[in-house]
């Protein structure tokens, strides 16, 4: 089962290392990363797949928003079903 | 596989626009319920719902956390208790309480389908069953009611009509201390649907399977900007904007909907497409219409632009989902859309206008504040007004008015939540008590004869 995270804010140091870190120890292999500046806005998507994950996905990503507001990010782990359903015909 | 875009897209679709889902309505046949008395039937009534529908907060609790997007509402519609009660019709109150405890034991605001359908006539059972309705949603709290006057086959039931326009009256009456709230439970329809998953109209129709999943989205706001993104496009360009919208909103809908039924041993029953609004700001149908170019909901051009509206988004939501039921269009209720409430407090939308609509959208005269001492066979009028339209119309019309107790035009009404506020909105005096007290029925429309 693969999950999409998204991270979004303003750029500062250390997102991706946070990030990172904390689905490691969840158990979360990172298969994809992908990441853009604008401006000072920072936009990273990863595809993760949560198949050995410690924890349920909705918990993992009830923790993820809390991670956000830790970090001051937008945090978001969803099932990636949700943007193969929204946006392929 | 989607791209980056996408991703982005839904995120802002949720965080900024208001997407969500707006209910999960779990359809119970209580068919099987039925035992020799009234207080027997009303505990296996409560023992099967809470049953069937024990993990639906749960189910959707978890869906909304794995996908990423709300999921409002949870709900339950159950077959029309007039059925159920059809022995004992003067106990049907002991159903509807059971009906009451059930939904607050599961946790869901409402429960659908303290209904009867007497869209030919009315039977003996039906008639006390109607006048059981104003004093149950008095007594229950999450309990809501439906009456099926009129369709496009059988006409309107015209007895039927009166009735109910006394029971908006008296269901006013009995909550005046809060603002008539009652009547905000009652629906009055014509050619209603067998698997709406919305309130307070929603029942579960007998021809339907025992468990039935049936899922409501919703996403004005997504709409909104949608078109603010192109806001020198012409029409035809408008409408394809909406219906790629709908498409993406109902695609949504559609994963919900099947994975919700797969986790609560249930079948999939339909996707209804319509946009519903609520108060808060950026969530407003009417804000859409005046996007198109109408500078205050109510102004000419209204019907037009929802006509455009309705349809676009039915074409973009049948080709996203499988199946797809309940009303399924856009929604004008007056209290439960922000845009609506200040086009009627400037005086911008009258009942007039907003009737105009009700034949081009779905539903009908929904959530309108009106004066308390309006006379019910006015009321009546405004209902057989409401259920010629659908009746001649092949398609689903309702009337959910409240004749506020001890309101005038230019008081208001508040019920809080989703239910909203209002301003009372003027009626027309003349009296058409004569056409509702003549009773009988209006014949079936001649395009209603197809065999």
């Amino acid at each position: 089962m693969r999950a999409v995270v998204t991270v979004t804010g303003k750029d500062k140091k250390g997102i991706i290392a946070q990030v990172s870190a904390f689905l490691a120890e969840k158990g979360v292999n990172i298969e994809d990363i992908s990441q853009t500046i604008l401006g000072e806005y920072f936009a990273m998507i990863m595809i993760a797949d949560i198949k050995d994950a410690k924890e349920e996905l909705s918990v993992l990503a009830q923790e993820c928003a809390q991670l956000g507001k830790k970090i001051g990010m937008s945090i978001y782990m969803q099932h990636e079903d949700i943007f193969n359903a929204m946006h392929n015909v | 596989m989607f791209s980056k875009n996408d991703v982005l897209e839904t995120i802002a679709m949720v965080e900024k626009e208001h997407l969500d889902i707006r209910t999960i309505t779990m359809g119970i046949s209580l068919l099987g319920c039925i035992r020799e008395s009234a207080e027997e039937t009303a505990t296996k009534v409560y023992d099967f719902v809470c049953t069937k529908a024990e993990n639906i907060v749960k189910t959707a609790k978890d869906l909304s956390g794995e996908y990423g997007i709300p999921i409002v509402n949870k709900r339950v519609s159950v077959t029309p208790v007039s059925l159920i009660s059809a022995a004992f019709p003067e106990k049907a109150p002991l159903i509807g309480k059971a009906l009451d405890d059930a939904a607050a034991t599961l946790g869901i605001d409402f429960l659908g389908g303290y209904s009867a359908l007497v869209h030919k006539a009315t039977a003996e059972y039906e008639r006390i069953f109607i006048k059981t309705i104003p004093e149950v949603l008095a007594t229950t709290n999450r309990l809501c009611s439906s009456v099926n006057v009129g369709s496009t086959k059988s006409g309107i039931n015209m007895e039927a009509v009166k009735l109910m326009g006394e029971a908006f009256k008296e269901a006013a009456y009995l909550t005046k201390d809060k603002d008539g709230i009652g009547a905000a439970k009652l629906v009055a329809f014509c050619n209603a649907v067998e698997d709406n998953p919305f309130m307070a109209g929603a029942f579960h129709g007998v021809g339907e399977a025992d468990v039935v999943i049936n899922v409501g989205v919703s996403g004005p706001g997504v709409v909104k900007h949608a078109l603010e993104q192109i806001p020198d496009a012409d029409l035809t360009e408008a409408a394809e904007m909406i219906k790629r919208t709908a498409f993406k909103i109902t695609r949504a809908g559609q994963l919900v909907a099947k994975e919700a039924a797969k986790r609560l041993n249930a079948q999939f029953g339909i996707v209804d497409l319509s946009l519903a609004p609520t108060p808060a700001m950026g969530d407003s149908v009417a804000q859409i219409l005046e996007e198109l170019g109408i500078e205050t909901v109510g102004g000419h051009g209204t019907t037009a632009a929802l006509a455009m509206l309705n349809d676009a988004v039915k074409k973009g939501g049948v080709m996203a989902s499988s199946r797809v039921g309940g009303l399924s269009g856009a929604f004008i209720p007056v209290s439960e859309d922000i845009g609506m409430i200040e086009a009627a407090e400037k005086g911008a939308i009258t009942l007039d206008k907003l009737e105009a609509m009700t034949c081009v959208c779905s539903v009908g005269l929904d959530m309108i504040a009106i004066p308390g001492d309006t006379p019910a066979t006015t009321i009546a009028a405004m209902i057989a007004d409401e259920a010629a339209i659908g009746m001649i119309n092949n398609k689903t019309t309702a009337v959910r008015i409240i004749p506020a107790p001890g309101k005038r035009v230019g008081d208001q009404v508040s019920f809080g939540g989703l239910l909203g506020r209002a301003p009372i909105m003027p009626v027309h005096n003349c009296d058409s008590s004569r056409l509702i007290n003549r009773g009988g029925n209006i014949p079936a429309p001649i395009h209603s004869f197809k065999n």
